[in-house]
């Protein structure tokens, strides 16, 4: 009996500093799964390592991603035997998640750099990508960040557009076509006779236009760009980075858009700052005919867009500038891979060979396009969106694509909040005064967040 | 039935006494016995009681002596792990500059110099104080006051006991949204929101943390006024004191101890607020004053985890663990200099 209650007693404790200790491995590499390496062999040439030895671990920043790359994953390994693991960061916490799995020995072997800051965070952790044969699949180095030594710290893997998404049927229901939008003031009076109108019609103009964090990033991101964006076009030149402040010369056009997005949507102007309704449900649900979105809306996975509203069609942001009838659509990424500079010359051989086999396979690029839009390189397969061949229709016609300046926005997420909190206020209360706050939070908040991102 | 949990607890305190007083008046002649005698000498020399307490001392601490190490060596193992070795690299982080912690570079003292002059760390130091201070009466107030309630034999009182615990059991970002949308819910009705007025900011943050932990406090003090004497009491009571008299004259005195614990977590719960304060305004909203955003409800956690994520200067991260430094020495002292206060008002019983 003794014995036993000993016996039982150390057990217990071994269990429990089996238990305690569990949580400090790490987790080796699992490098199971077998088959030809035929394509993982092809790469290693650029870091000397054996892609055949090595494991791929990406970090993913797209949660409506998530499950496409799992299946590109299993269907590389069980092509060349190389272990590949995707694990995808929980929306909007990108940054904490790559910090913490940097800091691991079993860190990310491609992540994603997708904005200059990022190249300045994270550019010493990536591999310079110049002359790689990924490298050379690219058909643009539009796509691509440069540090600034010169050094290829990401490439462009996917690209994607945003502006005014329209239902074309909802616009002839209400006795309008699409083709009468040419400028800002068409827009307008389309808009507003629908949304006089929403009653009778049994649909309004705009989707709710929220502010809360799910949504909010369509007016304080992409409808910010095209303040950025006609900067830009004035100064007559691209910004290669963040400029310290902003003119402001184009706040009004902002404005001019954003008031009739509020204005003549589904929802109380007053309710957007609490939020909790469903734009894209209600775009897919013919509730509107209008909403802001990008061109991952066509495939979204719960309201895709090419199912509910298959004739749908993107259209610049029309704001008021002169010569607008000649806009196209915002283009541009944040999607860019960079590889893990740190990681084994194995790993990174690995890495750059699943890199190059995701842009020229077939099946794997045909998924990837599907759920990422176009990606920009010669053997992969050709995109099946319509909003971004919408953009392709604009910039073939001669029209000028808006790049997303919005990716040089300083402290991006505390200058949205400043952005997002005046914002809030002045949808409560469209007032003179309470647009100074926007103005000064869009302008001032740039040179603020700018300082504090160089202090 | 409480009534009688109430009437039963005391004594068992007092058995409980009776037996450690017994104990230690053994305890030193005990340990050179044990050191003199064998267990067969034992039993002869000692009558029937003393012998069952020294055998079962005996059989159990010779195996603890060797095993235990087992035992204790896991948990320490864990605090190290968990708690020695970070709070050492935290406070080391906070001289460098860094984006990894495995890559650091070491500055001095320059992220301390930044971050006492960061407006916003001050800004949210006060907003912070004020925060605690609001929280700490209120909570030890209500929690107290229904602890007094559920200890007068009300009928339910097990069944409130447990429902006024339950809010403690569910997680503070859960909490905050849960919250925000009953807020919201009665503010849009107003024309505004929680994110929008800082005064309200303030109060639905303070409405929040009592609704969170007034039930944790409150079992603490129903523990700490079923200890209070009976003996006391009814001597209170054959005194004619009233019933205000015998509440501020004997039972406070007598639940100074759970009055200390009590101010020490919600005041250190106070100043750390951070999943709470997230989740329900995240600071907003931001005033623009002289181009600079000023956040109205961020308080200190929230404003070092900005700090540490939404700035990407390259000495962020290290001015943010200056500021998380500086936030724990500050909670330290203020915490021990409470707890040095209260405890001086503690009575013996």
């Amino acid at each position: 009996m003794k014995n036993f209650k000993r016996v039982l007693a150390l057990s217990m404790a071994g269990c429990l500093a089996i238990g305690a200790l569990a949580g400090c491995n790490n987790g080796g590499k699992d490098n199971s799964g077998s088959g030809s390496n035929s394509t993982a062999a092809s790469d290693g040439a650029a870091t000397g390592g054996d892609a055949t030895k090595g494991s791929v671990y990406w970090l993913n920043f797209k949660p409506e991603s998530d499950k496409t790359l799992q299946e590109v994953a299993k269907m590389y390994t069980k092509e060349t035997g190389v272990n590949v693991k995707v694990v995808t960061a929980a929306s909007g916490t990108y940054e904490q998640t790559l910090s913490s799995e940097m800091d691991k020995s079993d860190a990310p072997t491609l992540f994603v750099i997708g904005n200059s800051a990022g190249v300045k965070q994270w550019g010493p952790y990536a591999l310079d990508l110049k002359d790689t044969d990924i490298a050379k699949e690219l058909n643009t180095d539009a796509y691509n960040l440069y540090d600034a030594d010169g050094k290829l710290v990401s490439i462009g893997y996917c690209y994607e557009a945003y502006g005014i998404i329209v239902n074309p049927d909802l616009l002839e229901k209400a006795g309008h076509k699409i083709d009468e939008i040419k400028n800002f003031d068409t827009l307008k009076t389309v808009v507003e006779d629908i949304h006089k109108n929403a009653s009778k019609l049994g649909f309004d103009a705009f989707t709710s236009c929220d502010m809360d964090d799910s949504s909010s990033w369509r007016f304080t991101g992409h409808m910010a760009n095209l303040e950025y964006f006609y900067e830009e076009k004035k100064a007559g030149k691209t910004w290669t980075e963040c400029p310290a402040s902003l003119t402001g010369d184009y706040i009004q056009n902002y404005k001019n858009l954003f008031d009739l997005c509020i204005n003549n949507s589904i929802s109380d102007p007053k309710e957007l700052a609490t939020g909790g309704h469903d734009p894209s449900a209600q775009f897919a649900s013919q509730k509107a005919a209008f909403t802001v979105q990008g061109s991952w809306e066509w495939t979204n996975e719960n309201q895709p867009i090419k199912d509910k509203v298959p004739n749908a069609k993107m259209i610049p942001y029309y704001c008021g500038v002169e010569g607008e009838e000649k806009a196209g659509l915002n283009c541009g990424t944040e999607n860019c891979w960079a590889v893990n500079s740190k990681a084994s010359e194995d790993d990174q051989a690995a890495t750059l060979a699943f890199m190059k086999w995701c842009v020229t396979n077939k099946e794997a690029s045909e998924k990837l396009v599907n759920s990422f839009g176009v990606m920009p390189y010669k053997n992969a397969v050709d995109s099946s969106n319509q909003f971004l061949k919408n953009a392709n229709d604009y910039t073939s016609a001669g029209n000028y694509v808006m790049d997303w300046a919005t990716n040089y926005q300083p402290n991006s997420k505390e200058y949205r909040a400043q952005l997002v909190s005046a914002l809030n206020t002045y949808c409560a209360d469209q007032s003179d005064k309470n647009w100074e706050q926007v103005k000064s939070a869009f302008v001032d908040g740039w040179a603020t967040q700018y300082a504090a991102a160089n202090s | 039935m409480s009534n009688d949990i109430a009437k039963e607890k005391p004594n068992e305190n007092a058995n409980v006494k009776a037996a450690e007083v017994t104990d230690n008046s053994t305890n030193d002649g005990y340990k050179e016995f044990l050191q003199k005698t064998t267990p067969t000498q034992q039993k002869k020399q000692t009558n029937g009681k003393r012998r069952k307490t020294i055998n079962t001392g005996y059989t159990l601490r010779r195996p603890l002596r060797k095993w235990f190490w087992l035992f204790i060596g896991p948990m320490v193992a864990a605090f190290i792990i968990g708690f020695v070795w970070p709070f050492i690299q935290g406070i080391y982080l906070s001289f460098c500059q860094f984006r990894l912690i495995s890559d650091a570079e070491f500055v001095g003292l320059d992220n301390y110099i930044k971050a006492f002059s960061d407006q916003s760390f001050m800004r949210s130091f006060w907003y912070t104080g004020l925060f605690a201070v609001v929280s700490v009466i209120l909570i030890n107030i209500l929690a107290f006051a229904v602890a007094l309630a559920l200890t007068k034999g009300i009928k339910g009182s097990n069944l409130f006991r447990t429902v006024f615990f339950m809010p403690n059991l569910i997680g503070g970002i859960v909490l905050g949204y849960i919250w925000s949308m009953i807020f919201d819910g009665i503010l849009s009705k107003f024309g505004t929101s929680i994110v929008q007025d800082s005064t309200w900011g303030f109060w639905g943050l303070i409405i929040l943390i009592c609704w969170q932990q007034i039930g944790y406090m409150m079992i603490i003090y129903i523990a700490g006024l079923n200890a209070v004497p009976e003996d006391m009491l009814e001597a209170a009571k054959i005194d004619g004191a009233n019933r205000w008299q015998t509440l501020w004259k004997v039972t406070i005195p007598n639940v100074m101890p759970s009055i200390t614990i009590c101010m020490f977590l919600s005041l250190t719960n106070g100043f750390k607020l951070f999943d709470q304060n997230m989740a329900l305004t995240a600071g907003q909203p931001i005033v623009m004053q002289d181009g600079v955003g000023i956040k109205q409800t961020e308080m200190l956690a929230l404003n070092i985890y900005n700090t540490f994520y939404n700035n990407t200067a390259l000495t962020a991260r290290g001015t943010a663990q200056a500021k998380a430094v500086i936030f724990f020495v500050l909670v330290a002292v203020i915490g021990l200099a409470q707890l040095a206060y209260t405890r001086k008002r503690e009575v013996q019983q």
